[in-house]
Parts: structure tokens; C-alpha cells; sequence
């Protein structure tokens, strides 16, 4: 039923009709209020959880491991510091395939200490072997939680998922959200049924250790779920729509962009923003367009290719910083490499970092800067600072 | 054969590993001295020392030749002979 | 009762010969039985028993990261409630693992008070990475990192006491046994997995590789450590002080003079004031424990 929830509230009520049986998450802004929800829904009696109030993140996601290899569906949510706390945690449950689904209020990483948003966490991950959605909206949020449950536990693929919004700005806002019904999520995504688990009646060893002749296979093969998780995603998106009625067949979503000739790229909440911008720069009668990007691991390279057809520029807003990169964005790396022999021009933006506004006009000077040819920088430095 | 997902693995297969070729000295049981009291049986960190009608009896495909069971045996039942290779 | 016949832990595996956490593993599965689910931490025990595909294990195990194994069995513990499911959850893990780099999920875990049993087979140094220093290496030990040296004695600190910080989380029961005395061992860590809430067990288990002794001797060198008061073994119940094992107490001497690691303090001469702090340390657990046999008048 249509509501108007606070972005982390929503999550909540996402997650409690997922029915985890174990919950363990430690407290960081601004995931605070998604724990503190789940807390009341389990102390109330309404959720069949253990909630385990751990002692850090790292313990968080390590305690999922277990619940998880014991049999459990598990939740845990973090960002920022504690996303890179339990970064040696992420490596090892994707390599132990274990399908763990965890919420990340995406937000800026120290030093310096900044609680506002970017997307540096999540995309320093990009190795982990973790799918990665952003949601641009807190509709998407909510649905996606759904949706990488069913994903991650499909025994085809057996990754864990990041689900990705960013921080404050859909954490802590109030949006009209439509919440399914218990039943409904139950028809979606069903029970808990584990490839394999710790049980006595029959033993298992879990993590063993692989000798230089069985390592590369291993990583091939989680390489391979992730290229599996591409169909798995579509095919689950497309199912939620035909039960829901919202449609998420596809990891990238366009924007106007039939005849665009500069296309604007970019993930998450800033993709509103950039639609706006989108219209008004129409109307005065630019071609301009936004491929948005709906997963960011695993990276739909012949989608983007597709959809780029035809456009001569194309400017990615990024919200993260890899130093001493070629292009300085992540993202944008990746577009390159998914168009480098059809001679469109793609070019990167820092933008947005520590939680800076980024508004419609910037979104209109970025799409200038492209055209003129200027890329692979930081955009809207405060010059007397520097 | 197909790797098992997220390497793992089920019991059993540490016995192709067989780790009596690591041996330089073999324990050899004298049964007359010997007064059944199992305490090799428990304290041989192979575990490969078993029962066989009540005497010990050791596995010398996997006995490492640690001398342990020679060392703590109450009967000074066992001692330790050079390895024939 | 504890089913001495159990075999959980099988042949094949590649401890060196004589292994003192390899006996552990044996003597502390037939403890806790069958109905079991192992949490091990990266160290000597987990890589000697599970080189893929080959795993020693004939219980549930699993093995995620270095320092993590007490959380990794919190969450396992819960969903183990969830299910309604009866297994013993226990952790094994090595010294490293825990004093030092396990510390934060370990306290974690015993001040949440999950029910789990924690065992540390305490080989005193970390030894899969080639002996060490750990906060579990005795005074004066010398090991990689805290070598005897023109100026150096080893090892500088004296032991971290892990069982009374963990009584001091309110566990239950904290006991120390050691590979030398199996039988003692076995009902510890039966008592351990039957008590209710975190428990934990600190073996000793002497390295021969790493304290440089014969394979053969684990044992002796075990009882040594005992009886010259450098080891106790205690229990501990509801914090107090239930019962430790008294012996007629032996010179430090005798043990630390079997062991390369303490060659230094003999060789090229007896160092008579590192000794004699080495007696004091010995000293204190005496009285601490009330180990002493006192002579009959």
C-alpha cells in the first residue's frame, strides 16, 4: 500500500517482509534508522528474527557468514567506514558464494571524516565479487531489496548483493513509496532453501583453503555466477514487474535518449536530478539524454554499448575518486572500455563528493564541458580554497 | 572433476594423503609387554593407532613416526626402529 | 560420558609429526561428540586439516577469516536457535587468533553471551606463519619476532591472562587443560558444550616444531610446563575458582632447558636473573591457583 515513509523506514519494512532469520548490523549515520526500525519490529514481536547488536561491522557481516552457512537468510546494512571495516569480510563470503543481501547508505569515506554522501564505498568494492545495485528512488530501494534476495539465493548464482542509495539523501527523506504486502513479497520470493549448510546429519567443510592448483578455478567461478547474475537480474526484474507492476528487466534504464547526441550517465538518486535537467535542457532544445545505470557489478556492457549508439558524447557523473586513474571516476572506465572502438568521446566527472549539492545547472555545465571536448576531472572545485 | 561451490568439501578425502611416506622411524608393538591400557589408542595425534582384538594396531600407511605412543606407552610396550627404505 | 572411540578428526592430515593441536583436535571432537558444528580460525590447525579437497573433518566445519571465528559462530548460534536445531557450536582456534587479532569478536561474543564454546589450542606463538610472537608467548620465549639476541632476551612481556578477561565477560566456565593430560581434557570440554552460554577452554599444546623439542616428547613437555606452575590447569565456574590441578612443584629449570626457545638463558651461560624472573611468574600462579602440594609434617 502507497505511503509516505522516511527512505530508511522503508528499507525496514522491505527487509521485514524478506523474513531474515538473523539480523546483525552495528549502528553507522545514516543507516542508524534502518537498524533502529528493524530493532522495534523485532522487539514488538513482528519480525521472527535474532537481532544481533554486534560490537563492530566487521563482526556484523562475519556473524552473517555464519547464520548464512548455517542455514539462515541474513541481513546486515552499513556505509562508508564500516563497509571498508568489513571490506576483508566481503571478499570472503562472495568466495564462499555465500547469498548474503546488505543495504549500503552510500557515503563518503575518510580521511577527512565526512557523514554525507557519495558512492566511494560501494565502488571501492566493485572487486569483492558482490552485485551492486543503486537505486535511484526509494520505491527502487524498497524493490530491490526483493529482488537481490531472490537473485543471490537462485542456486545458478549463490553472490551476495549489495543494495546501494544514497546516503541521507533517500535515507532520511520522506517519499510516497508503495510497500507490498506480506503475501505478496512471499509469493515473489520464497523461503530460504540453501545450496548446502553446517548440519550434523551431514557434515561439510565450508572454507577450506586452495593450493595454487584449485585457486584460479575458484575465482572462475564466481567470475562466471557474476556474468550469470546479468540474466538473473533481468529475469527476476522482469518477473517483479509482471507480479508488481514495476519493470526491472533491464540494468540500465534510458532516458530520452533517442536522438541524444550527449548522454549524461550516472547511478542512484542524482539520476533525478539529472532527468530534470534533462527536460529543461530539451526544451531549449538540446539533444541531450541519461543513460542511467541500474547495476554497476555485474557491468552490462553490450546493454550500454546499445543504448550509446549513435551519441558522440558522453559525460559520466561520478561520485567517487579513484587517484591517479586514468579517467579519475570509476565508472567511467568502464563506459570507455564498453565503447572504445566506436569513437564516441567519453569523459568523466568528479562530482558530488562529501555530500557537495549538485544541482540542474551543474548537470548543464557538465553537458557544456563535454561538448567543448574538456573531461576527466573534478567538476565544481571552490577555486579559493585550492 | 568439477570444482564443489564456495570450496567446500565432504568428509574423507584427507585419506588420500597418506602420510606414513614421511616416516624415518616406525613404532613397533612388543604384545607380550603390552597391558591393552588404549592410551596410544587416544594420544596419537594421527589417530591411526586402532584397536585389533583388543591390542593395538597401527596404520603405517598414515604413522608419521613421531614416537609419541613409544614416549608416553605406561608398558614401555613400543620402541622405535630406523625406517627401512 | 565422553565416547573415547570417536574418530572425528581423520587420517591424512599434514601436522608435523607429534603435533600437540593436532592430539587437541582428536581428544577435544571426542569431548564434544558428533552432534558439533566447528568454527576454526586461519592458523596451523585449519591449514594442516583442509587443503582443498582434502579435509580431516568428519564434523560440520567452516572456516572464514583469521580473527573472526567467535562472530562467525554468534551468527551461526542464532540461526541454529531460529531452526530449533541442537548443535554444539564450538570454535578452535589457535593463540593468534585469539589474544590478539580475535580480541574484538571475542569479547563481542561472550558480552552478547551467546551459547558457544571457545577453545583455544594455545601453541604460544603464531606457528603456520613460521613461530612468531604472540600475546600468548611466555616471558623470555624466543620466537621470529622477539628474538634472543646481543641484546634481547626474547620475548619482553610476561602472558596475557585470556581466561580471567574472559570471566571477567561473566562466562560461565573458563578452564585451561592441556594435551598431556587427555582424559582431563576430553571431560572439559564436555562440560564446556554442556554449560549454557559462552564458555571457553584454553589448551596448551606444545609445538615441538616451534618450541624446538622432539615430536615424541608433546606430552612430557606438557607435563613439565604443569608441574613447574608455568602451565595450571584450572576451572573456573561462575568466577570463582572450582578446583586446579595441585602438583609437587618442580624448578622452572627443567622445562624451559628442554626447549630450544629458551636455549639462550643457559647458553653460553646461565642467566640466574631471567631465570629468576621466569621463577617468579611460576611463583604467582602457584599461590594464585593453590597449586602446591604441601609436604606432610
Amino acid at each position: 500500500m502507497m505511503e509516505i515513509m522516511e527512505g530508511s523506514h522503508a528499507v525496514a519494512e522491505a527487509v521485514k517482509r524478506c523474513r531474515p532469520e538473523v539480523v546483525s548490523a552495528y549502528p553507522i549515520t545514516p543507516q542508524t534508522h534502518i537498524v533502529e526500525r528493524l530493532a522495534e519490529f523485532v522487539a514488538d514481536g513482528e519480525m521472527e528474527s535474532d537481532y544481533l547488536t554486534v560490537d563492530s561491522e566487521f563482526s556484523a557481516l562475519s556473524a552473517c557468514v555464519g547464520a548464512s552457512a548455517a542455514g539462515s537468510r541474513v541481513y546486515s546494512s552499513t556505509s562508508s567506514q564500516g563497509l571498508i571495516l568489513m571490506a576483508e569480510v566481503c571478499f570472503n563470503a562472495s568466495g564462499m558464494r555465500l547469498p548474503i543481501v546488505m543495504s549500503i547508505a552510500n557515503r563518503a569515506l575518510g580521511a577527512p571524516l565526512s557523514i554525507w554522501n557519495d558512492q566511494q564505498d560501494s565502488i571501492a568494492l566493485r572487486d569483492s565479487g558482490w552485485f551492486q545495485l543503486y537505486a535511484e528512488d526509494v520505491q527502487e530501494l524498497v524493490d530491490y531489496h526483493f529482488l537481490s534476495y531472490r537473485v543471490a539465493e537462485d542456486h545458478n548464482i549463490l553472490l551476495p548483493g549489495f543494495v546501494c542509495f544514497d546516503g541521507f539523501i533517500l535515507s532520511h527523506t520522506y517519499e510516497p513509496v508503495d510497500i507490498p504486502e506480506q503475501d505478496e513479497v512471499d509469493a515473489y520470493l520464497p523461503p530460504f532453501n540453501p545450496y548446502q549448510k553446517l548440519d550434523a546429519q551431514d557434515p561439510i567443510s565450508m572454507g577450506m583453503y586452495a593450493t595454487p592448483d584449485y585457486y584460479m578455478e575458484f575465482r572462475y567461478e564466481l567470475d562466471r555466477a557474476m556474468e550469470r547474475a546479468s540474466r538473473a537480474i533481468e529475469d527476476a526484474g522482469q518477473a517483479f514487474g509482471e507480479q508488481f507492476g514495476r519493470n526491472y528487466g533491464s540494468l540500465v534504464e534510458e532516458y530520452r535518449m533517442d536522438d541524444a547526441d550527449t548522454a549524461l550517465v550516472a547511478m542512484g538518486s542524482i539520476c533525478g536530478t539529472v532527468k530534470d535537467a534533462v527536460d529543461e535542457m530539451r526544451a531549449a532544445g538540446r539533444k541531450v539524454g541519461l543513460l542511467k545505470l541500474r547495476s554497476f557489478r555485474p557491468f552490462p556492457k553490450e546493454e550500454v554499448a546499445k543504448a550509446l549508439d549513435g551519441v558522440s558524447k558522453v559525460a559520466v557523473l561520478e561520485k567517487n575518486i579513484s587517484p591517479g586513474s586514468a579517467m579519475k571516476g570509476a565508472v567511467g572506465l568502464e563506459f570507455k572500455d564498453a565503447l572504445w572502438k566506436t569513437g564516441i568521446d567519453v569523459y568523466s566527472y568528479v562530482i558530488g563528493l562529501g555530500g557537495r549539492d549538485v544541482r540542474k545547472k551543474d548537470i548543464a555545465a557538465v553537458v557544456d564541458l563535454a561538448e567543448r571536448g574538456s573531461g576527466d576531472m573534478f567538476y565544481g572545485l571552490r577555486e579559493e580554497l585550492i | 572433476m568439477a570444482l564443489n561451490v564456495g570450496c567446500a568439501a565432504r568428509p574423507g578425502r584427507a585419506r588420500d594423503n597418506k602420510t606414513g611416506s614421511w616416516r624415518v622411524f616406525r613404532p613397533i608393538l612388543d604384545a607380550e609387554k603390552c597391558k591393552k591400557c588404549g592410551l596410544c589408542l587416544l594420544i596419537c595425534p594421527e589417530g591411526c593407532i586402532s584397536e585389533d582384538d583388543e591390542y593395538p594396531r597401527v596404520d603405517y600407511e598414515y604413522c608419521k613416526g613421531c614416537g609419541l605412543c613409544a614416549e608416553e606407552c605406561p608398558a614401555e610396550a613400543i620402541e622405535m626402529e630406523q625406517e627401512e627404505k | 560420558m565422553v565416547d573415547t572411540s570417536l574418530e572425528l578428526f581423520g587420517c591424512g592430515h599434514r601436522a608435523c609429526g607429534g603435533c600437540g593441536p593436532a592430539l587437541a583436535a582428536r581428544l577435544i571432537l571426542k569431548g564434544a561428540g558428533a552432534n558439533s558444528i566447528v568454527v576454526a580460525s586461519t592458523g596451523c590447525m585449519e591449514v594442516f586439516s583442509t587443503p582443498y579437497p582434502e579435509t580431516a573433518w568428519e564434523v560440520p566445519w567452516i572456516h572464514s577469516l583469521f580473527e573472526n571465528a567467535s562472530a562467525v559462530a554468534s551468527g551461526i548460534e542464532a540461526s541454529l536457535k531460529r531452526q530449533g536445531r541442537s548443535e554444539h557450536v564450538l570454535c578452535i582456534c589457535g593463540d593468534g587468533a585469539t589474544f590478539d587479532i580475535g580480541m574484538l569478536c571475542i569479547s563481542g561474543a561472550f558480552e552478547r553471551g551467546h551459547d558457544i564454546t571457545y577453545i583455544c589450542y594455545d601453541n604460544e606463538a603464531y606457528m603456520n606463519t613460521g613461530v612468531q610472537r604472540s600475546g600468548a608467548t611466555p616471558y623470555d620465549a624466543s620466537t621470529t619476532t622477539s628474538p634472543a639476541g646481543k641484546e634481547s632476551f626474547g620475548n619482553k612481556r610476561p602472558k596475557k591472562d585470556m581466561p580471567q578477561i574472559l570471566v571477567a565477560h561473566g562466562a560461565p566456565y573458563v578452564a585451561t587443560a592441556s594435551v598431556a593430560y587427555p582424559n582431563d581434557l576430553m571431560q572439559k570440554v564436555e562440560r564446556a558444550v554442556n554449560t549454557p552460554g559462552p564458555c571457553y577452554l584454553q589448551i596448551h599444546a606444545p609445538c615441538s616444531t616451534g618450541w624446538g623439542f622432539e615430536g615424541g616428547k608433546t606430552m612430557e613437555i606438557g607435563k613439565l610446563a604443569i608441574q613447574t606452575g608455568l602451565w595450571v590447569n584450572f576451572e573456573m565456574v561462575d568466577g570463582e575458582i572450582a578446583k586446579a590441578k595441585k602438583v609437587v612443584r618442580k624448578p622452572v629449570d627443567e622445562y624451559l632447558m628442554a626447549q630450544k626457545r629458551f636455549r639462550h638463558l643457559f647458553k653460553p651461560a646461565r642467566n640466574e636473573e631471567e631465570i629468576a624472573k621466569i621463577q617468579a611468574i611460576a611463583d604467582a600462579n602457584a599461590a594464585k591457583y593453590g597449586i602446591d602440594i604441601k609436604p606432610k609434617k
